[in-house]
């Protein structure tokens, strides 16, 4: 029997396969599956970096091609390019409620992006309260700002609007 | 289009980042506070990543594998600018040089967003909003200490009067600039230049610093030929010890 994959069918698929940082979203919420095409037997999966220094991305790769041939997908390839470039607007409305939920701030649409002062104003991810501060746009990934809330005197983590 | 003139400037642009991501790695475990020492460490992982991205493009141009590039030349065949190769030194030597590097390279990526050449027009997309958090930093950093105190202000002057000479080269011209310029593909090392000047001069008028006149500097130039200063060399070897050791080791 010949089965033609369905491009739905795939994106059920690699629902399963999570950010490896960020065990709740998947990369399909993460939006960094950019491209997919199925045919006979094969599936073509395109997927862009968050960052251009994400060390994670082999692995999510690797992750695509074998949860694929696990849904019995003989010969999947996955290519990696800019052709569409990732932006953190690229990000479900449902991976924004998780990132909010796994306590990770999520990132403030970036068509409003204009300044960075921008990063000013997140709102805590525990007690949504805006009274926050920057404490450095860099921290333990690249795609992560550490704040801390004036409000319930915590530090909490923003996925960075990029 | 002439992939000679194409490749010279990818080859300037990766190598940039590579040694430069490599001199912020050598911060990792001794930035003056912990946020420092993340924020360098950041930089270097982006750096060293958009190095291997155009090292990629080089690649697809024919040049060899992006790890066989980066850890098998001699540092005469190296084309980053001498600024990147200098010593960290203390910590206002690096803030300097970071934001005198960073707001070149920045207006740079920008300018690549129009390039003819497609393939690094959709990478400078990508790497212009990346560049904008080492920007900021920079930014941040320098108007904080440029206007903190006695100390701060005469550290940050001296580190800007040493580096300067040395931002100069960044800009020193290709064989094939007008060529590049007339395809489309870069709008060329003076036009950038005169961005980064504009850019430096108007952060630098927050703070009490005072920026060098360029008409009266002499630009440290030859790192873009492979002339380079007695500090790439060590950098060079370190960087690729492992590599030079085994080169099929996986780590």
């Amino acid at each position: 029997m010949v089965t033609t994959f369905s491009i739905e069918q795939i994106r059920t698929w690699l629902e399963e396969v999570k950010d490896p940082e960020i065990p709740v979203l998947s990369l399909v919420d993460l939006g960094v599956i950019t491209h997919i095409e199925g045919s006979e037997r094969s599936v073509r999966v395109e997927m862009t970096p968050t960052f251009v220094g994400c060390p994670a991305m082999e692995y999510m790769r690797a992750e695509v091609i074998a949860c694929l041939q696990k849904h019995g997908v003989e010969e999947p390839t996955v290519e990696i390019n800019f052709r569409e470039p990732w932006s953190s607007d690229k990000i479900s409305d449902k991976g924004k409620a998780a990132l909010k939920k796994y306590g990770l701030a999520p990132p403030p649409d970036n068509r409003l992006f204009t300044d960075l002062e921008v990063l000013e104003r997140a709102v805590c991810p525990r007690c949504e309260s805006d009274n926050t501060e920057l404490k450095t746009p860099f921290g333990p990934t690249l795609c992560r700002a550490i704040y801390y809330c004036h409000s319930c005197r915590e530090a909490f983590e923003q996925f960075k609007p990029v | 289009m002439n992939t000679v003139a194409i490749k010279e400037l990818l080859y300037k642009m990766a190598d940039d980042q590579l040694i430069l991501g490599h001199r912020n790695s050598e911060w990792t475990g001794f930035g003056p506070l912990l946020e420092e020492d993340i924020a360098f460490s950041s930089m270097a992982q982006d750096k060293v990543g958009q190095s291997y991205a155009l090292y990629q493009l080089l690649h697809q141009l024919g040049e060899q594998e992006p790890d066989t590039v980066a850890f098998t030349r001699n540092a005469n065949q190296f084309h980053n600018c001498q600024l990147v190769e200098l010593p960290n030194g203390e910590y206002d030597f690096s803030l300097i040089r970071h934001f005198l590097f960073d707001t070149a390279e920045a207006a740079r990526f920008e300018l690549l967003t129009r390039s003819s050449y497609e393939p690094l027009a959709l990478l400078a997309r990508k790497i212009r909003g990346e560049l904008r958090y080492h920007t900021l930093h920079a930014n941040t950093w320098i108007k904080q200490l440029g206007t903190a105190n006695e100390e701060s202000i005469a550290r940050l002057q001296r580190a800007l009067g040493e580096a300067f000479p040395y931002a100069l080269g960044i800009f020193e011209h290709s064989p094939f600039e007008a060529e590049l310029i007339q395809n489309g593909v870069f709008a060329g090392e003076a036009a950038l230049q005169d961005i980064w000047y504009d850019r430096v001069r108007t952060v630098l008028a927050e703070t009490a610093l005072q920026l060098p006149d360029r008409d009266h500097v002499n630009p440290a130039f030859g790192g873009r030929m492979g002339k380079h200063t007695e500090h790439l060399q060590p950098l060079v070897e370190e960087m690729s010890a492992v590599f030079r050791i085994d080169p099929t080791a996986e780590w």
